[in-house]
């Protein structure tokens, strides 16, 4: 028994929760201290340039960035709550909360894509000539603006992507495939038949002529999950999915007054 | 079971939505703070505030609380990381 069927176990659950977090937090820190490079060159303008700056923030529509923080923060809370209905067994709570999530992503990249337009509007983007007749400051400013919240812009895009890839890992039946032993390809070379066996020796599957060009079998099976259930594979999926879309947060907890609060 | 390592952390559902709603006061408080004229202080209280509002995200939601202190040694190391960063960018541009 033991080694052998713990190499099975674990290569069907891997169970390295740890490992994986772990791994995800040391990307997690790239993206903080990538974000912190950007947010040390906007402090060292701010010391450079108070009253540009203060200027400048006028123009940005707090409400709208009070809204969108409130949509992330929102965000943040139902894709926590779907691991937690993901791990009490309730997909469909799983499922609902996911897509939550996804929807509040967009709804934070559309409320973006309005203030973006309004500011391009007014040509208070990077190169526009009106932008050019203010201040350095104020140039400055709104160039950090559009390159910080574009960033964080392309990173909820990224996340909303990721989010939506584990809605369909959870929402599809849960799939196995197992490699049949290395030894069988010599064997195979004569064409074989295959059938399906219950573990009580009766064959229930039907039965399946292969030829001599096959050189190996994959066992492919798909579950007809009852909902209740989980596939434990997935839980460590969507919690490192999790963990990215909370640095997302996290940055523009950080974002928002620095450039809408400072007025 | 399996070793509780190995599982991810299940708080249940009312403890996250209580951390929700403080975020959202805090949300409340930073915006009705920018209001106020504190002067330099203004950027100070913003900064604290975003400083508790992700160390609630940090510990609760992502679960920083319930890992192994290895975890927060990482943080730590981080964090510390930009902090002198931040530090040795300011004495450089504070005595140009």
């Amino acid at each position: 028994m033991s080694s052998h069927t713990d190499a099975l176990v674990a290569h069907k659950h891997p169970s390295d929760f740890e490992g994986a977090k772990i791994a995800m937090w040391l990307f997690l820190f790239t993206e903080i201290l990538l974000f912190g490079g950007l947010f040390i060159l906007y402090a060292v303008y701010r010391f450079l340039y108070p009253v540009d700056f203060h200027n400048a923030a006028i123009e940005l529509n707090t409400a709208l960035g009070a809204t969108n923080t409130l949509v992330l923060l929102t965000s943040s809370l139902t894709v926590v709550l779907s691991i937690e209905a993901l791990q009490r067994g309730n997909r469909k709570l799983s499922l609902w909360m996911l897509g939550l999530t996804i929807l509040c992503a967009l709804a934070f990249l559309v409320i973006k894509y309005f203030e973006w337009s309004a500011k391009f509007h007014h040509g208070l983007y990077p190169g526009a000539e009106e932008l050019l007749t203010h201040s350095n400051g104020e140039v400055i400013f709104f160039n950090m603006y559009y390159a910080m919240t574009g960033l964080h812009g392309v990173h909820v895009l990224v996340g909303m992507a990721i989010l939506s890839g584990m809605f369909y890992f959870i929402a599809r039946k849960p799939v196995d495939k197992e490699r049949m032993g290395f030894d069988i390809i010599e064997r195979l070379r004569g064409g074989a038949h295959l059938a399906v066996v219950a573990d009580n020796g009766n064959e229930i599957g039907k039965v399946l002529e292969i030829d001599d060009k096959v050189r190996n079998i994959d066992i492919k099976v798909t579950y007809e999950m009852v909902p209740e259930k989980y596939d434990p594979r997935n839980l460590i999926k969507l919690e490192n999915s999790a963990l990215y879309w909370h640095i997302v947060d996290v940055i523009w907890i950080f974002l928002f007054p620095l450039f809408y609060l400072i007025t | 079971m399996q070793d509780h390592h190995n599982e991810v952390h299940s708080l249940g559902y009312g403890i996250y939505i209580l951390v929700w709603i403080s975020l959202v006061v805090f949300t409340g408080v930073t915006v009705a703070v920018a209001g106020v004229d504190l002067k330099a202080l203004t950027i100070t209280v913003a900064l604290l505030v975003a400083a508790v509002k992700s160390t609630l995200v940090f510990m609760y939601f992502m679960h920083i609380k319930y890992e192994p202190l290895l975890f927060r040694v990482m943080l730590a190391v981080c964090m510390i990381t930009f902090l002198i960063f931040i530090g040795l960018t300011f004495f450089d541009i504070s005595f140009r």
